[in-house]
């Protein structure tokens, strides 16, 4: 949505074409209140920053194609899309991805019973559609996701009786950790799942603490009663489209796997096609929001709607703002790994 | 259950209900949303069998990608009940393996 | 194998430690506490965020450039107004009044569970592991519109637990 309304203010001609009956993504389900500093909107809810975003793109004359998917790109940017029994074929000059992620699964016995399901699942059903998944929950994970869907699962009126997590240490914000401590929740670092039971639907799961080796230490067994198993392991880029369109991918574990390659205006080793978001590597709201910008930005000033002063300038302020998200013991990671991204075109 | 009132989401809005006939049996949705959420909310479970080992299946995404909530609706298997929206009057079932017409849980399951 | 050397506080267990704490720039003397209400500001991790320093009115919050710089709290210029317990994102700030009684202390912390207790129930404290620590009366609830869904509820508790009782055990639905 960023990405539309900056190419659209500029004078584009905008389309977004979204499979789903409401764009937005992921923002709708994060009713938590965001960081960052006011010009990334810290201390709003994320619902609201998604309302902000669609009225802004009607303002701007973004034209918004739901229930469309694009279910591939051919040669010289022609989309093809299906609608309902409806295909049908879009020419575009430049085109700009932002398909974002899809969590990642964890095998184990029993992973296939109902009431197993990714945190995103859980936090999709609960705060956009107002059902509880269940009432009494594990969440594996202790990573942002995990605990700010614990503490959402909480807020529905769901138990979480604990969180679990392979590593020795908790991966979010130790301000998320202590919001759902204070509530009672343990938080078992070390500690992995071996197994789920049940008949119609999960009924127990058995988890385990594991040595530095992730070797389950023998007499650590228990076994927790619980109806639901969330699973919030990560998230990896939605890259279909990109490999089909033939970008180059480079291999980046801490952005969430294979990520298309880009430069610094988020254009992919296509000419014309740029990726912004989780799809150009995992990270969070804000620098997708900023990534998207960037990426209409250039694309605007690319089709000559921006002088290459005016979008030089422009772009640089997004740049500066994407920076200061990818500081700390949080983001500078994530600021080397991105390096790395632009780096690999020059691979060869 | 459902989430009636929600510490940030606020009471639910009132919205119209519709009926689904769910394997015989009549339950109240909401108009338009997801067959899956109606589903949830009266505590189902299960919504399928697998086609070899009739095992049960239900919500794992919820965002239509890994098709684990596929039912039999109106006659069509094979639904995404997380991102198809209810409807009055739908008949939906549980669906047995691919959802061939004749599919039933006493099926052989060996003739896929 | 990639070697974790022990990793401690909060990033193992999710609770501050009392040292943590205690080196937290957000973190008032034990001569600031005796002063009267004042807030704590329970945030120790390089997190770019800033709306606290933003939304402090006396300007008794500074977080500066770049803003994973943890927030500094001037005690002297915080007169426990609470504005900024709402805005805080990580819900890490709190007012504690060791001032209050004799033997009664006051913690006001940010809850946003339902069902909402009401003025002069009386609640189980619990502590930042939630475990309940005392009972602790309710002597107000803020929920303006401008806290966006946030309450601020203030409690009274035994002195001696002024910096241990962050949060209220959930009340069951009716």
């Amino acid at each position: 949505m960023a990405a539309a309304i900056e190419a659209a203010r500029a004078g584009a001609n905008v389309t977004v074409i979204e499979e789903n009956e409401r764009p937005g993504g992921q923002l709708f389900k994060q009713i938590h209140k965001f960081f960052g500093s006011g010009v990334h909107q810290a201390g709003t809810r994320g619902v609201q920053i998604g309302l902000n975003l669609l009225n802004e793109a009607e303002q701007a004359g973004v034209e918004i194609r739901l229930d469309t998917v694009v279910y591939g790109i051919f040669s010289d940017k022609r989309l093809g899309l299906v609608c309902g029994d409806h295909t049908e074929e879009l020419a575009a000059s430049v085109i700009i991805l932002a398909t974002g992620a899809n969590e990642n699964a964890l095998a184990f016995p029993g992973w296939t019973l109902p009431g197993v399901m990714g945190a995103g699942a859980a936090q999709t059903l609960i705060n956009i559609h107002r059902v509880l998944p269940g009432h009494r929950v594990l969440m594996v994970g202790a990573g942002n996701v995990g605990l700010i869907v614990s503490y959402q699962l909480l807020q529905a009126g769901a138990e979480v009786i604990a969180i679990i997590e392979a590593l020795p240490y908790i991966g979010g914000y130790g301000v998320h950790a202590s919001k759902v401590r204070r509530a009672g929740v343990p938080i078992l670092v070390s500690h992995t799942l071996l197994r789920a039971a049940g008949t119609k639907r999960v009924e127990k799961a058995v988890i385990s603490q594991v040595d530095k080796k992730w070797e389950p230490v023998p007499g650590t067994q228990e076994a927790l009663e619980i109806d639901t198993i969330c699973l919030a392991v990560g998230l990896s880029p939605l890259s279909e489209l990109a490999w089909m369109a033939g970008c180059q991918f480079s291999y980046l574990p801490s952005l969430g796997g294979w990520v298309p390659v880009h430069d610094e205006n988020m254009q992919s080793t296509l000419s014309g096609l740029y990726v912004a978001g989780d799809l150009a590597g995992i990270e969070e709201a804000s620098t997708a929001m900023e990534e998207g910008r960037l990426a209409g930005l250039a694309a605007a000033q690319v089709l000559g709607y921006l002088s290459p002063e005016e979008g030089k300038a422009r772009k640089a302020a997004v740049r500066e703002r994407l920076d200061s998200l990818r500081i700390g013991s949080f983001g500078e990671g994530r600021a080397i790994a991105k390096q790395k991204i632009m780096e690999a075109r020059f691979e060869k | 259950m459902r989430v009636e009132d929600h510490p940030i989401l606020g009471k639910a809005e009132k919205r119209n209900e519709v009926t689904l006939l769910v394997d015989g049996e009549a339950i109240t949705a909401l108009e338009g949303e997801p067959i899956a959420a109606a589903l949830l909310a009266v505590g189902r479970s299960v919504f399928r069998y697998t086609a070899k080992r009739r095992e049960p299946r239900g919500v794992f995404c919820a965002l239509g990608r890994c098709t684990d909530c596929v039912m039999v609706v109106d006659g069509r298997p094979n639904v995404r009940t997380c991102v198809t929206p209810a409807r009055d009057g739908l008949v939906i079932q549980t669906q047995f393996g691919r959802g061939e017409k004749n599919a039933t849980p006493d099926s052989d399951s060996k003739k896929d | 194998m990639k070697h974790f050397r022990k990793i401690e506080g909060v990033r193992r267990t999710g609770i501050l430690s009392i040292k943590e704490l205690e080196s937290s720039p957000g973190y008032p003397s034990l001569k600031a506490l005796q002063k009267g209400p004042i807030v704590v500001i329970e945030c120790v991790q390089d997190i770019p965020c800033n709306p606290c320093e933003m939304a402090c009115p006396k300007g008794a919050i500074t977080v500066g450039n770049p803003i994973t710089q943890l927030p500094v709290f001037d005690a002297d210029k915080c007169d426990g107004c609470g504005t900024c317990i709402p805005v805080c994102p990580g819900q890490a700030i709190f007012r504690v009044d060791a001032t209050y009684t004799e033997d009664k202390a006051t913690v006001s912390f940010p809850f946003e569970y339902l069902p909402m207790p009401k003025k002069g129930d009386v609640v189980e404290g619990v502590n930042r592991g939630g475990e309940i620590v005392c009972k602790a009366e309710v002597l107000r609830v803020q929920k303006p519109k401008k806290y966006d869904h946030t309450a601020i509820i203030t409690v009274a508790v035994p002195k001696h637990l002024v910096m241990e009782m962050r949060s209220m055990k959930r009340l069951k639905p009716e």
